[in-house]
């Protein structure tokens, strides 16, 4: 699924990928990028200038690194911009490594994404290309600093931050590779250009997947703050229940409330974020119970085994979900999902727990009278009794 | 819990655990019963439910012979500045 639908904006604009590339200097583009309000576009939102700012005000020359591993299987955003544009997300690297002095520029690229565009455009540039493999957790950041620096791609302990010491031990900038293109946008065209699209608290554009009931499965560009219904429209969705927003570690919003702004803001009453621009859209014919316990079952084999909550406590959850979509009558279940979800929340070296417990307490919450009809031995999807 | 320092600055002791490290020995929460519970499968779970949880100044003691004792060396003391 590597489909543009997008009358083309911003981020997959040709035009764009063969401007010249801006040098401002750090005071400058630092400047420019806190004043933009551009976010982290890779799933956690945290606000980009912050964050190189970390990075910069480090003694030792940074790394810089673009994080193009997309271990998402919702989404495929990463790899439509990294095959349209790659110049684009080369180029924010590039501005950044430049105005930040970096020892090393390096984009990592998934599995699931070509890696031939990038590296033809990374030729003239010093800037590496490398592809690497894994799994869901791949992208977490200290996972791929963890493999870039010749260790497996496993989230480690974040009590040292990347800013301090990545990727040989020097300060690093994890970027993700369309947060990387917004840079080199705001470099080129400035803040103000950058919040003339979005709201004024969520400014800029973003890139959406969206897959599940539609009939033209693929990536959209929208501004932040478009009503999620008319940003899957181009996708022709059929009959949507609900919409997945933020892909496996995101929530659910209901059909009845479609016409929400994908903003931070409108979003959290949710629970639910823009993240990393996951939409999935939830069928007539899915029972939404069973999808989750597919979901948490991959989730929790995604596992990096690490983390003892998260080993221990992602079964559980998930086993007592799979026992709630087969029509397992037994009332003490949702209680006992939410008990252990409350238990291992925050308890884990990455965002894999969190994210899980978030996505299944969303679920419980969104479709409580699914659950409810469940525990009677009825299923409101198939209209049908459900065998236990 | 938040003390002053001989600087004049305000800081707590949070006490830090490495989940990739611990195997749930279980030492930490019987060391430090007031502060740590231990979860369904042996686990430390925070008895304030604080990602990484205050350690009030009556517990310092306890809480340094935790973290020397854990045999894995998971656990960490740190000042935050709130």
């Amino acid at each position: 699924m590597t489909t543009s639908l997008t009358t083309t904006r911003r981020l997959l604009d040709p035009a764009e990928a063969r401007a010249d590339l801006t040098r401002p200097a750090l005071d400058t583009l630092l400047t420019e990028i806190e004043r933009s309000g551009l976010t982290g576009r890779g799933g956690a939102g945290f606000p980009t200038s912050a964050k190189v700012r970390a990075v910069a005000s480090g003694a030792r020359r940074p790394v810089v690194v673009g994080n193009g591993m997309e271990g998402e299987p919702l989404s495929s955003k990463d790899a439509v911009l990294l095959a349209h544009s790659p110049d684009l997300v080369l180029d924010g690297l590039e501005v950044l490594a430049r105005a930040m002095r970096a020892r090393r520029g390096v984009l990592a690229v998934g599995p699931e994404a070509d890696p031939a565009p990038a590296t033809a455009a990374a030729r003239a540039r010093r800037v590496e290309v490398v592809q690497l493999d894994g799994g869901f957790v791949s992208g977490q950041e200290t996972a791929l600093v963890g493999r870039l620096n010749g260790r497996p791609g496993l989230p480690r302990d974040p009590f040292t931050r990347v800013s301090e010491s990545g990727v040989a031990g020097r300060p690093t900038l994890v970027l993700n590779v369309e947060t990387l293109a917004q840079v080199a946008l705001v470099a080129r065209h400035g803040a103000d250009w950058f919040r003339s699209a979005g709201t004024r608290d969520d400014p800029g554009t973003s890139l959406f997947t969206i897959s599940g009931a539609v009939q033209r499965p693929g990536v959209v560009e929208a501004d932040r703050g478009t009503r999620l219904c008319d940003v899957i429209a181009p996708a022709w969705p059929v009959r949507p229940v609900a919409v997945l927003v933020g892909g496996y570690h995101g929530a659910w919003v209901p059909a009845a409330d479609l016409g929400v702004g994908l903003t931070r803001r409108d979003l959290a009453a949710y629970g639910a974020a823009v993240g990393a621009g996951v939409l999935h859209v939830l069928g007539e014919g899915g029972c939404p119970l069973a999808f989750a316990a597919d979901v948490a079952d991959y989730l929790a084999g995604e596992s990096a085994r690490q983390c003892g909550p998260c080993v221990n406590g992602l079964p559980h959850v998930a086993r007592n979900l799979r026992r709630l979509a087969a029509g397992v009558r037994d009332r003490s279940l949702p209680a006992e999902i939410a008990r252990m979800a409350q238990l291992v929340t925050g308890r884990g070296a990455c965002a894999h727990p969190d994210g899980t417990l978030r996505f299944v307490g969303s679920t419980l919450e969104v479709f409580a009278g699914h659950v409810a009809a469940h525990l009677e031995g009825w299923c409101p999807t198939s209209r049908q009794a459900v065998a236990s | 819990m938040p003390h002053v320092t001989a600087g004049g600055g305000v800081v707590t002791t949070r006490l830090h655990v490495d989940w990739t490290r611990c195997d749930g020995h279980g030492s930490c929460a019987e060391l430090l019963p007031e502060l740590l519970d231990v979860d369904d499968f042996g686990f430390p779970v925070a008895r304030s439910r604080e990602r990484d949880p205050a350690v009030p100044r009556r517990h310092e003691a306890a809480a340094s012979h935790a973290v020397r004792t854990c045999p894995l060396m998971a656990l960490r003391t740190y000042d935050a500045h709130p």
